[in-house]
């Protein structure tokens, strides 16, 4: 049965036909798009006008998320900005130490088992100037309860008295530069990094095995999806143990699962020929809705926790060097096998350092096996210059960059992290389409909230949350960022002739919109509301979900 | 929580670059554990770092090894995989980390300090003699290299056939420059007495034994006992001692010692573990109330020891204990 949608107007993002009015759907996929009279001649249909006042976009596409984001809303959200849960609810942001206080202690007055923690998400104090989140403030949610607060970066973790005595840090002698001590040397309650956090975390409920992706956080994740027009959407990276890729195989293909899910196989712990193998034999699992068969590395951390690799003149404020989470002799395996083997690989790169070391890598990888259409793509990448934007042309790479970090963080990089010049230049969607990288821009959700339209936003304006413009020479313009967030991360992901377009043959991916992105002005992308998604041609009310 | 009972398990971390030997290390120690039960954490990307003869049984994550010993990986987190060797039953005797060729063995020294159940006892850190320079100079590792050597308590300056022996002097010395809180050792194919490494095994109920022999004979070539490189010296001392005094006396470069351990008394009587790799000194008091006290074995390359300074230290060690008492 043919379907022919009509529609306010239909974004298609195919060159040869950027605009329609019309798309005919059979099977859940396009049959094509354009006027009605040039679609009737496919034969017997049924026209629907449910979206003749909606404006249709290809099926969002967020190249760099995380299946947590939907995993955390199992907590307490105490993060600064606004926030939409799963369900549709907008959390207004906790704007004060108090608000967080306060938000935390009425989820502790409904818990009814006394040994229950109490745990909040998604804390952004650098908004509360130099007012840090205690243990005094949070033992005035509980003084007998465990109470943890995970910060938006997810590298800070903050602890009541409770919690600390439980991990067993509440006593003096602790000398960890993760760990800040009082005025009485005991530890504040914050606890920074990984291995500062591993001994409390777990009686606050940040469990590891909590923290990876579950049947309810997969539901979740998919709910949140919808309500962000997004139709496929990346997990980067899981280990993927095989319960997990089972379970994550029979959820998906449950008829009323709304997103196509992309999940990259991280290396940790493995030989580089033990990960290509894992990754071949995930390929042969794949399904339409569970894509599998890419792996992921990560080559440095994080410039806001100053574990990324920076190259000379490093931090602005000093600080020493970050880390190397791999070394470049295992990168280079994984490159070489994967080249041989057809495996996409996409690589964790922060620091303009860790870049080059990976364009090094890469690159020596390509002399020994030439390959032509490999879409390495490096993600984040977000101190990279032009010098490093030629040379991925050059080496046939993609670049992934995440434009939300100038929201969220441009004012802290520009005071601290790396300065004026280098924080204008973070993430520099203009350079990357002028030297014709192919270009995806992220969320990182959970990390910053999953919403292509806003990380879209975000490319176009470049403004910090205090309101700066933070590079506005790398501003790309609205039609090149809506491009980005649909047939852009498509490609990156070699997905780029299934999806990310409207156009004959294609999936039936849309996003259905109540205005008109090319219509409501840059500063309002953000604000475009979203009706709901159509996935494989099945239909997703948002408010109906 | 530990149990109130039970002392906090020592923990060896072995850094170093790829190819530098660390895997070669612990199977090394592994074959000469001599009765102690090691747990060997690891993160790497290499192949599994055990000898395929020294495994025993695999289950999950967790390989058992000949005599009791086991070995796990760590991959992301070290501090949920350290609480859960801690809790082991039979407990391990001694614990070795193995990193990750870029990991800071520093840092992993600084995580341990957050945990009650374990107690750091020395960071040991290979260079591969034939490349660590070329290494140290290289544009992205450089400060990697100099980080891990930095925070060495012992280094292990392995492969050093490899190395023309006119050039051998001029890298030690520049070790000594990247490690100034360390021993530097030769080595080859990271044979190297297990004293030196887990520290020389004091058992309850044992007296000092005379005829005392450092293990792990090195099989490589040149095939030399250990006897021929090392030395010791052990000391009965029966009376308390200073023992924070004695043990930032021993970690004097001057006295030769690579490594010291001690089973004493301190001022007020109670029994003390002490150990000193570099210049690394750390005093933990045993929880058991029925150690037999009062024994310290030095070693040292052979020549090296001064036995004078180390009498002399010891001598005062216990005056100080002595005196303490009187006012």
């Amino acid at each position: 049965m043919i379907t022919i949608y009509r529609a306010k107007r239909i974004l298609t993002m195919n060159p040869g036909q950027p605009e329609a009015t019309h798309v005919a759907v059979r099977e859940g996929r396009v049959l094509g798009a354009g006027t009605l009279d040039a679609l009737v001649g496919w034969g017997e249909h049924r026209l629907d006008d449910r979206f003749a006042d909606k404006v249709l976009m290809p099926g969002l596409v967020e190249g760099h998320s995380h299946l947590l984001e939907g995993v955390v809303w199992a907590y307490v959200y105490v993060g600064y900005h606004d926030r939409m849960d799963p369900d549709g609810r907008v959390w207004p942001g906790a704007t004060s130490i108090e608000a967080v206080v306060a938000r935390l202690r009425e989820a502790e007055q409904a818990l009814t088992d006394p040994a229950q923690p109490v745990v909040g998400w998604g804390l952004d104090p650098i908004y509360f100037g130099s007012a840090r989140v205690s243990r005094a403030e949070l033992d005035r949610v509980s003084s007998e309860r465990p109470v943890g607060v995970m910060h938006a970066s997810f590298h800070i973790l903050n602890v009541n008295s409770a919690a600390l005595a439980r991990g067993g840090l509440l006593r003096r002698g602790v000398e960890h530069p993760g760990v800040p001590l009082g005025a009485d040397a005991l530890p504040t309650g914050e606890l920074k990094g990984p291995d500062a956090m591993m001994p409390v975390a777990p009686h606050v409920g940040f469990d590891r095995e909590l923290l990876a992706a579950d049947e309810r956080g997969l539901r979740l994740f998919a709910r949140l999806a919808v309500r962000k027009g997004v139709t496929t959407a990346t997990d980067l990276a899981s280990l993927l143990p095989q319960n997990a890729v089972d379970m994550m195989l029979g959820v998906t293909a449950e008829p009323a699962y709304p997103l196509r899910i992309v999940s990259l196989l991280r290396l940790v712990n493995q030989t580089p020929q033990a990960l290509i193998e894992r990754a071949i034999a995930l390929r042969a699992l794949s399904s339409d809705r569970l894509r599998l068969g890419a792996v992921k590395l990560v080559a440095d951390g994080s410039i806001q926790g100053f574990s990324a690799r920076l190259r000379w003149p490093g931090y602005y404020n000093g600080a020493p060097n970050g880390l190397w989470y791999t070394p470049p002799e295992a990168m280079r395996a994984v490159y070489a096998h994967a080249l041989k083997e057809g495996i996409l690989v996409h690589t964790h790169t922060n620091g303009d350092e860790a870049s080059a070391l990976v364009l090094e890598c890469i690159d020596q990888a390509l002399q020994a096996q030439p390959a032509r259409d490999h879409r390495f793509t490096l993600q984040h990448c977000q101190l990279a210059d032009a010098a490093q934007f030629r040379r991925m042309k050059a080496l046939g790479l993609c670049v992934n960059l995440f434009p939300n970090h100038h929201f969220y963080w441009g004012d802290e990089h520009y005071a601290m992290t790396v300065g004026p010049e280098r924080a204008e230049r973070m993430n520099a969607c203009a350079t990357a389409l002028a030297c014709g990288v192919p270009l995806a821009i992220h969320s990182d959700a959970p990390v910053t909230p999953l919403g292509p339209l806003f990380t879209a936003w975000c490319a176009v304006n470049r403004r910090t949350a205090s309101g700066r413009v933070l590079g506005e020479h790398e501003r790309i313009g609205v039609q090149d960022a809506l491009r980005t967030i649909t047939l852009g991360a498509a490609y990156t992901l070699r997905l780029d002739d299934e999806i990310g377009s409207i156009e004959c043959g294609k999936r039936a991916d849309f996003a259905v919109l109540e205005d008109d992105p090319l219509e409501v002005g840059a500063e309002d992308l953000k604000n475009v509301r979203v009706w709901g998604t159509v996935q494989d041609g099945r239909i997703f009310e948002a408010a109906a979900l | 929580m530990r149990s109130s009972h039970a002392a906090p398990l020592p923990v060896t971390v072995i850094g170093g670059y790829l190819g530098a030997g660390k895997t070669t290390l612990v199977n090394h120690l592994l074959r000469h554990a001599a009765g102690r039960r090691i747990a060997v954490l690891v993160n790497d990307f290499g192949e599994l770092p055990i000898d395929a003869d020294l495994i025993e049984a695999e289950d999950g994550d967790v390989l058992s090894l000949a005599g009791g010993c086991v070995c796990c990986s760590f991959g992301s987190d070290l501090m949920g995989a350290l609480i859960k060797l801690a809790q082991r039953t039979p407990r391990p005797d001694q614990l070795l980390i193995e990193t990750s060729g870029v990991a800071l063995p520093g840092a992993v020294a600084a995580s341990l300090t957050l945990l009650t159940d374990v107690v750091l006892e020395a960071v040991v850190v290979l260079a591969d003699a034939e490349t660590v320079r070329a290494r140290a100079a290289d544009r992205y590792l450089a400060d990697t290299i100099e980080r891990q050597l930095h925070a060495a308590d012992l280094v292990i300056l392995n492969k050093l056939d490899l190395v023309a022996p006119g050039a051998q002097a001029a890298l030690r010395a520049w070790l000594g420059t990247q490690a100034p809180r360390a021993s530097v050792i030769d080595a080859v194919h990271a044979q190297l007495p297990v004293e030196l490494l887990l520290g020389v095994e004091l058992a309850a109920g044992r007296r000092p034994d005379p005829a005392r022999r450092l293990s792990g004979a090195l099989r490589s070539p040149p095939a030399v006992a250990a006897e021929a490189l090392f030395e010791h010296i052990e000391s009965y001392v029966a009376r308390p001692v200073d023992a924070r005094q004695l043990a930032d006396a021993l970690a004097d470069p001057a006295l030769g010692i690579v490594r010291a351990k001690g089973v004493l008394r301190d001022r007020a009587g109670a029994p003390v573990a002490l150990q000193v790799v570099g210049l690394r000194a750390t005093i933990q008091p045993l929880v058991a109330m029925n150690v037999p006290c009062g024994r310290l074995v030095c070693i040292g390359l052979r020549g090296r020891l001064d036995r004078a300074a180390i009498q002399a230290a010891l001598d005062r060690a216990v005056n100080g204990a002595a005196m303490s008492k009187t006012c």
